[in-house]
């Protein structure tokens, strides 16, 4: 075993370029990624070479090819979203039944008075499928049909830090790879010139939560698996702008110079490590040269725009999302916005309208768009916070709540214009249908033609799976 | 995908893969520890493994007496498991269908051969003590500078692969100076090194390299990931604090060459130690801030319990990994499916830290402390005092000017012993503060909610034994003890093996932070166990153990190769050449500036800022201003920057530096093209160009292509060839002509940084030589060890 890989690793180099890489199966593939060579060039030649992923073959078709994880960060009430609970007004201002909370974690609202707190704001039933939305959203009402709500879902971290680093790597310990660095890492990116895990964060209407980096790190993955934010407005890509007083022909003679001696170099010494060397230059180069394309909204129409309600690049949560589907026009594998403004401890009856005026157009205008365009059938929306609200009133506001809360997922295999499980009449806890993070983890690698229990690295001895040893398939979800 | 080619790539693969394996594979015994349990713990270990909860049919495969159940030595009939293993009928079959896991042709062939050679058993070898194996015999004695070059040798002789030569003295001198001090060598020393050949030079450069105070820096660099240092709390805001006095009692520790055993005694239970002066108190104390780097909440509505719980967790998933090599973590919810561990002995693992006090929400306590250098400097100040206190008891009455010149100096130490004590005066820093220990109990499932659970008191794990406690309970300090006994299997293993990934690439076990049964069989066992006996034995001598790995001629090898060599061993396990790698994020920085000169020697002291990007920092709820430091302090070694664990210097980050939130053994050296935005555009590289640019027209000679000599040889220690340097010239050439017409892009260029501008130079010339810099700064061959 300790002599096989290495040479396997020799040997995957060769077949990335033929594209066999599939035939040499994870284990192997792992080893290439050890030494760096995911976008290895072969000793020749110094043009890129995209990296296919360990997955490959996929273990079953694929209905979509990338992620756009719209992340709610705050934990947006369930109960003044996508969870009527009429019996929960009628207990308002009332005790929470012992029988709910007794030896249940609770955060802020440890050692008060429980008290029941009405919804805050009416529903309606929207589209053809009669989908229940709260009026705090003026604009998801027009995708209903779209989108499948999940009222059944469930976590186990209560704070947001944890909370966050659970529904990104499916544990609350630090350290672990971010769901899109794992989709990395399996699938590979189909685009050159920009990373395939890209990560965007806006904030407005509520409590700006901190967000770490830590959550789109790549953990003991390989680094090229890692998230990369994007700034939405200035230099989307840190250090991606030349130096002052280097134009674009100066740089490229740098880069040239740079390689013809790098070239050099390895003719004398066979390090194969030059080679890749010389490919992550072009692929900076190639990078420098396409931001500024992705950044220039000129060619949006007026219409796109104003369905949006952004002029791009602003950095607003709209002028993310068009950014977004600019991206997954480019073939990014992964994108994930963050908005901050969601942890409504105070004042929850306005202050969620206050979000989700934020949100709601730009998460509108990003599946019309993308069904416009015929992509939404290739790309998994997912809508959700780390966690949900109480029903039990924090003041005039909710504490954070992780037994029972709402997310919906969208386009690429995903039914949509349904609900599926529920909260219990007051909306505490899940009770059917429950979908827990790992199960919603699996749900999503296997709408991309993984299964879950397959990808796996080797780290400390162990096999590691986003999704631990847990994990089922929402089948019911699928279309 | 034309088939030929599949085919071809496959038989080439198997190929390549049994010119390594087979021959040993046919000729030598199969051996448990090496071949046979390594199969079983990956296929088998899951069901019948150290976890009792899972355990099928009560079959154990990790201990003997399970062995011997189902494998019948010499005899493949009447051995239950190999016929379960060979069986065609699914409900015989092991591993279960279901299970997913399988037994590759190859594995089984192992397993019978195993079987028929007599099935012998052995304990995992990482949980044997090492005894100090016999230096192998080799056929040549000519490339043997000490021992490791036999064991290396040996094995070498074996694959009949013949080692390539020494490299030349350009290349070792830089490969010394970058593993030992992380800095390039500066060109003099390069050419004295050629210069001298005295049969102790080589010697002599490591010996100057082992004393230079950057040694500290350097290895602290590799600790600081192990603890997981960081300048930040962790969770959620993510606020500041004040840790940095252990950071440089790591970094003195190192230099001044504690002994390993001694120096994690002080990191582990420094805060109890008795004996020595207060001045080694205060030090100790600083060193028991180890025990305090997890990360930490002051997040409205967290649970004290809660986190105190994770603490407690993260205390024990960690300090297993950083000091035994070994993975604890799993058993917080679950008896360990590889190695013997259960979830009893987690939890007394951690019951050896409950004595430290601490809050679970909120800020941590900082305790005021004088820094190590005014430790140093309050000793002196008190030795001196004696000695003058006795002198003037000495003089006699009549010597009046001799006592008053006496009196006057001990009145300014006095002054300056009052500043030096002031306590309002001194910084704070996070110690370990022991108090009545907390009662740990087992937590099902590691839930802090269920109390269930049966208290339990400090102890290691069952299965390596029991510390010595003379009474009562056990402290951190019989866990110091026991870790640093010379009976700790673990120990001294774990640290050359990971000592030996600096100097040599990667481990003798490639998986530094699990030596368990799940961890890689080492290339060279004997080798591993000589040196860490050695270690011991050594007094656990840190720059000894350093010395003899630099000193052995595999250290010195060339590591250009022949392709036939590369295929042969592509990830050099054998060592018949040395390896090149990237190097370490903060050391790819520390080369930049130390190669334009811009370096700061000084150490020490709080954590510093240089460039960052603008708003990086800007996601976080407080603190998301950051103030960048200026002068010197921005041309420090990176060992000194600022860590914040949310956000960590992105170009850092780049380079694979961790966020420090975790126990972190081993980085990967990743190659990306962010790496190749920062070394292009980054300010600090660019600022660095300049700097290097002004260094080559004072001092690199009159002609372009003496200062693209001067600057290349500063880069990589060698000579160019003819052709980099034409390369380079024509370079220079063309941006020459580009800047002479366009001055306003060269002033541009030129105000990248703070660092006060050469005036005296015109802008177009002094750019255009920055651009040069800016090629050989980039160049692979400046960022790789050679």
């Amino acid at each position: 075993m300790n002599l096989f890989e290495p040479v396997q690793r020799a040997a995957c180099r060769r077949t990335f370029l033929t594209g066999s890489a599939g035939l040499l199966g994870g284990a192997a593939l792992s080893s290439c990624f050890n030494s760096g060579n995911i976008f290895a060039g072969d000793e020749k030649k110094t043009h890129a070479t995209r990296w296919s992923g360990t997955v490959n073959p996929l273990h079953f078709a694929a209905k979509a090819k990338r992620v756009i994880f719209l992340c709610m960060a705050g934990g947006p009430s369930h109960l003044e979203t996508f969870d009527n609970k009429p019996k929960l007004a009628e207990l308002a201002g009332k005790p929470m039944p012992d029988s709910y909370t007794i030896g249940q974690p609770i955060a802020q609202l440890q050692g008060q008075k429980l008290t029941c707190m009405a919804p805050n704001h009416p529903f309606d039933r929207h589209g053809n499928s009669g989908l229940e939305i709260s009026r705090v959203f003026q604009h998801i009402p027009q995708i209903a049909d779209e989108i499948c709500v999940i009222r059944s879902m469930k976590t186990e971290a209560i704070n947001h830090d944890p909370a966050h680093t659970f529904i990104n790597t499916g544990t609350s310990i630090s350290g672990r790879p971010a769901m899109g660095s794992w989709l990395l890492y399996g699938l590979g990116s189909e685009c050159e010139d920009l990373p395939g895990f890209i990560v965007m964060t806006s904030t407005g209407g509520g409590q700006n939560q901190p967000i770490a980096s830590r959550q789109w790190h790549s953990g003991f993955l390989p680094g090229q698996c890692q998230g990369v934010q994007f700034k939405s407005s200035g230099d989307p890509v840190l250090y991606v702008r030349n130096p002052k007083g280097v134009s674009t022909e100066d740089q490229r003679d740098v880069i040239d110079t740079l390689q013809t001696l790098n070239r050099r170099r390895e003719s004398a010494v066979h390090d194969p490590e030059i080679a890749t060397r010389i490919t992550q230059y072009e692929l900076a180069f190639k990078m420098q040269m396409s931001v500024p394309q992705l950044m220039d909204f000129s060619n949006e129409t007026k219409e796109t725009l104003e369905m949006y309600g952004t002029t791009g690049g602003d950095g607003s949560f709209a002028g993310n999302c068009l950014l977004a589907r600019r991206l997954a026009e480019r073939g990014v594998r992964f994108i994930q916005l963050y908005h901050r403004g969601w942890d409504h401890h105070g004042d929850i009856k306005k202050g969620i309208i206050k979000t989700a005026e934020f949100v709601d157009r730009g998460t509108t205008a990003l599946i019309k768009d993308l069904k416009r365009l015929g992509m939404l059938d290739e790309t998994l929306i997912v809508w959700g916070g780390e966690f949900g609200r109480t029903p039990m009133a924090q003041g005039d506001g909710r504490d954070h709540h992780i037994k029972g809360f709402s997310i919906f997922m969208a386009g690429g295999g995903i039914k949509g214009g349904i609900t599926h499980g529920a909260t219990d009449e007051l909306g505490y806890n899940a009770t059917e249908d429950i979908v827990d993070v790992h199960d919603l983890h699996a749900t999503m690698l296997h709408v991309l033609g993984i299964d879950h229990k397959r990808l796996t690295y080797r780290y400390r001895g162990r096999d590691f799976r986003l999704t631990d040893v847990h994990g089922n398939v929402v089948k019911e979800v699928l279309a | 995908m034309n088939m030929s080619r599949i085919i071809f790539t496959l038989s080439w693969l198997v190929f390549a893969t049994s010119m390594l394996n087979c021959a040993r594979a046919n000729s030598q015994e199969v051996q448990f520890n090496r071949d046979v349990r390594p199969i079983l713990s990956q296929t088998c270990f899951v069901c019948h493994g150290a976890d009792a909860d899972k355990r099928e049919a009560e079959l154990r495969l990790d201990a003997k007496e399970g062995i011997r159940k189902v494998f019948e030595p010499g005899k493949l009939k009447q051995s239950e498991a190999w016929q379960r293993i060979t069986s065609a009928d699914p409900d015989e079959q092991m591993p279960p269908i279901d299970s997913r896991l399988k037994l590759k042709p190859a594995d089984k062939e192992t397993l019978r051969r195993w079987i028929e050679q007599g099935a012998k058993w052995e304990g995992h070898w990482a949980f044997i003590v090492p005894q100090r194996p016999k230096v192998p015999k080799t056929r040549t004695a000519d490339r043997i500078k000490n021992s490791i070059d036999a064991f290396i040798l040996a094995r070498l002789q074996d694959e009949r692969i013949e080692p390539v030569g020494p490299a030349d003295r350009a290349t070792l001198i830089r490969r010394l100076s970058l593993d030992i001090v992380g800095l390039p060598p500066t060109v003099a020393q390069v050419d004295q090194f050629a210069g001298d050949k005295s049969a102790d030079a080589y010697e002599n450069i490591v010996d100057g390299l082992l004393a230079s105070p950057s040694f500290g820096e350097r290895l602290a660099v590799y600790w600081l990931d192990l603890v997981r240092y960081a300048d930040s709390v962790g969770y959620q805001k993510d606020s500041h604090r004040d840790v940095w006095m252990y950071r440089d009692w790591v970094i003195t520790a190192f230099n001044d060459n504690k002994p390993y055993n001694e120096f994690v005694t002080e990191q582990l239970a420094g805060d109890l130690m008795l004996g020595g002066s207060k001045f080694d108190q205060y030090r100790r104390q600083i060193a028991s801030g180890f025990n305090r780097m997890n990360q930490t909440t002051s997040e409205g509505g967290a649970q004290e319990k809660e986190y105190l719980a994770k603490y407690s967790a993260d205390r024990v998933r960690n300090t297993a990994p950083i000091l035994l090599g070994t993975t604890m973590g799993c058993a917080e919810c679950h008896d360990h499916k590889y190695d013997p561990l259960t979830t009893q002995d987690f939890y007394r693992f951690a019951a050896f830290f409950a004595d430290i006090q601490e809050r679970g929400v909120g800020y941590p306590t900082h305790t005021p402390m004088p820094t190590l250098p005014q430790i140093d400097r309050w000793e002196e100040l008190e030795s001196k005092r004696v000695s003058l206190n006795k002198a003037l008891g000495q003089i006699e009455p009549s010597d009046g000017t001799d006592a008053k010149a006496l009196q006057a100096e001990l009145t300014a130490i006095d002054e300056e012993l009052a500043e030096l004590t002031d306590k309002k005066k001194w910084k704070k820093t996070i110690i370990t503060n022991a108090g009545k220990p907390r009662p740990i109990r087992v937590l099902p499932r590691g839930n802090w909610l269920d109390e269930s659970g049966p208290l339990v008191e400090p102890a290691i794990p069952v299965f390596m034994g029991k510390v010595d406690v003379a009474d009562g309970r056990a402290t951190r300090l019989e866990l110091a003890a026991w870790i640093t006994d010379s009976d700790n299997p673990l120990t001294a293993r774990v640290f050359v093996n990971r000592l030996w990934r600096i100097y040599f690439g990667e481990g003798i076990s490639r998986t530094l932070d699990d030596l368990g049964s799940q961890g890689a069989w080492p290339s060279h066992p004997e080798l591993l166990d000589w040196l860490a006996v050695e270690f011991m034995e050594s007094g656990w001598d840190i720059k000894h153990m350093v010395k003899l790995m630099v000193m052995s001629d595999t250290y010195r090898r060339s590591s250009v190769c022949s392709d036939d060599l590369r295929n042969r061993d592509p990830e050099n396990q054998l060592l018949a050449r040395q390896s090149t790698f990237r190097l370490p994020a903060e050391l790819v920085r520390d080369n930049a500036l130390s190669i334009s000169g811009l370096l700061s020697p000084k150490m020490y002291g709080r954590s510093v800022r240089p460039y960052q990007p603008a708003n990086y920092w800007y996601r976080l709820y407080k603190d998301g201003t950051y103030r960048q430091d200026h002068g010197e302090d921005l041309y420090r070694r990176g060992v000194y920057t600022y860590w914040r664990r949310s956000f960590w210097h992105p170009s850092l980050r780049a380079f694979d530096a961790p966020a420090r939130e975790e126990c972190l053994a081993q980085r990967p050296r990743s190659n990306t093209p962010l790496q190749s935005l920062v070394l292009l555009n980054d300010p600090t590289y660019v600022e660095a160009a300049r700097v290097l640019a002004t260094r080559m027209i004072e001092g690199g000679g009159a002609t372009p292509e003496e200062r693209i000599r001067w600057a290349f040889r500063r880069a990589v220690a060698r000579e160019p060839d003819a052709e980099e340097v034409s390369e380079i010239e024509s370079f220079y050439q063309r941006q020459a002509k580009r800047y002479s017409d366009d001055n306003e892009s060269a002033k541009l260029l030129l105000s990248v940084g703070e660092f006060p501008l050469d005036e005296n130079t015109p802008a177009n010339e002094l750019a255009t030589w920055t651009s040069v810099a800016r090629v050989i700064l980039n160049l692979h061959e400046t960022i790789t060890r050679p």
